[in-house]
């Protein structure tokens, strides 16, 4: 069976934490494996993760299960820059996490899109408000593709630096299946590179999703 | 692995400008897999290729990913045949024919690639399929269908290599599926002279090292010198 991309959730000393939903087979037998156990990991792997130094004041957005690769950046963020976080889920059954979450952030929204949770609505129309009144220096995006489409769209009209990670159906996760391509904007020059490799945190400027 | 990734790549320059340095730098054979749109840029390819420092060239006549071409060419034994003589032509280096498993019987495309002046050819590229996502009502894949590799394809695999090393007189590189030594025993048995593995280093980036020291290790439990003697040994039922 082909290996599973998975982010890092948290890092804790010697240890390291995912999240991960059960989706399919792969991580229904990641889910069944029992404490003393072991498993074969292949990583880390790609180019690192979101850039936030010399930030001050940063809002952080995230959409279901792509919450988890934001909350190390805000543990680590935290320690120089204000901490807006704005998270959203389907319903309340999704929610996750929500006071490992509350806990880094110094404003924190919570929604769900059919309001069962939280605050009834997307993520992204509370940041679009704060975007308006706060001083915020860099957007750092993950989740779905419709949400990560709209930041796009929203820090290019308020031209806010923005970062976005991406996910996608990986086979090899080292740039040799060239399964995950994404195209890029270099300059004139549109290319295509891949999210596993050269990812999965992009300039949303360049990236096209 | 269900794929419709195609053949992404930059090239034929920028292959020789990047790529082959970089493979340059390991002591290996470097074989060169090349697809065309159609006969004309399969000779141009192979005339460009002719000029490189490399080992040799496996003719891509299979991949069900790519609209015009690859696939197109490789079902018959006319097409393989056509392509391949007038790559031959123009070709001095070994000259595999890659075959596609999507057809009735294999060793017609097989034959083809042998009276066309082929060296060897090597078998399978991946199974057509097709995946559903039952939630949603529609195929998984972007491009709807798509080449199934992987240890599920093995059997067939197995299967066309034995069919095919039976009639050609050609070397069989046989691929599909191979994970482990055990695999590689089971396709020299078959008729392969040689192996590939593809989608297994997708799991493991370090399969064929390991997949070696089993074959070693099966060479000493059945005493075996020389693995050469395996190839086609299987004793039919």
């Amino acid at each position: 069976m082909l290996r599973r991309p998975i982010s890092i959730y948290n890092i804790d000393r010697n240890n390291i934490e995912f999240v991960f939903q059960v989706k399919g087979k792969g991580t229904r037998i990641l889910s069944s494996k029992e404490e003393g156990e072991e498993i074969d990991i292949l990583g880390p792997l790609g180019k690192g993760t979101f850039k936030y130094e010399g930030t001050k004041n940063i809002a952080i957005i995230g959409g279901g299960i792509g919450i988890f690769p934001l909350y190390e950046l805000a543990k680590s963020a935290k320690e120089t820059a204000k901490i807006n976080m704005y998270l959203g889920f389907r319903n309340k059954e999704f929610v996750v996490l929500e006071e490992e979450y509350k806990k880094l952030a110094d404003k924190f929204i919570l929604t769900t899109d059919d309001g069962t949770y939280g605050s009834k609505g997307y993520a992204i129309d509370f940041l679009k408000e704060d975007l308006k009144k706060n001083n915020i220096d860099m957007i750092f995006a993950c989740g779905p593709l419709p949400m990560l489409k709209a930041v796009q769209k929203l820090a290019k009209e308020t031209n806010t630096p923005c970062q976005i990670s991406l996910e996608e159906r990986m086979g090899c996760g080292l740039g040799v299946c060239l399964g995950c391509a994404v195209k890029v904007n270099a300059g004139e020059q549109e290319i295509y590179t891949h999210v596993c490799k050269a990812g999965p945190v992009f300039d949303s400027n360049i990236v096209e999703i | 692995m269900l794929n419709s990734i195609g053949l992404q790549n930059p090239g034929i320059e920028y292959f020789m400008q990047n790529d082959l340095p970089w493979l340059k730098k390991f002591d290996t054979k470097i074989i060169v897999n090349a697809c065309g749109s159609s006969v004309e840029e399969y000779v141009e390819l192979a005339k460009v290729l002719n000029t490189l420092d490399i080992d040799g060239v496996e003719l891509n006549l299979s991949c069900p990913n790519v609209k015009s071409g690859c696939m197109a060419f490789g079902t018959s034994y006319e097409g393989v045949k056509e392509v391949t003589s007038k790559v031959r032509k123009v070709l001095d280096k070994p000259l595999i024919v890659k075959l596609t498993p999507n057809v009735t019987d294999i060793t017609e495309p097989a034959k083809g690639a042998e009276d066309a002046g082929a060296d060897g050819v090597s078998l399978i590229n991946t199974l057509l399929g097709m995946s559903i996502d039952i939630e949603k009502q529609r195929p998984v894949l972007a491009n709807n269908m798509g080449g199934l590799s992987g240890p599920a394809i093995k059997p067939v695999a197995v299967r066309m290599v034995y069919q095919v090393a039976k009639a050609v007189n050609i070397p069989v590189l046989g691929l599909g599926g191979i994970v482990n030594g055990r695999d590689v025993i089971e396709f020299m048995l078959a008729g392969a002279t040689a192996i590939s593995i593809g989608t297994g280093n997708f799991i493991e980036p370090e399969i064929s090292i390991k997949a070696i020291n089993e074959v070693e290790d099966y060479m000493k439990r059945h005493d075996i010198e020389d693995i050469n003697t395996i190839i086609g040994q299987v004793q039919m039922n």
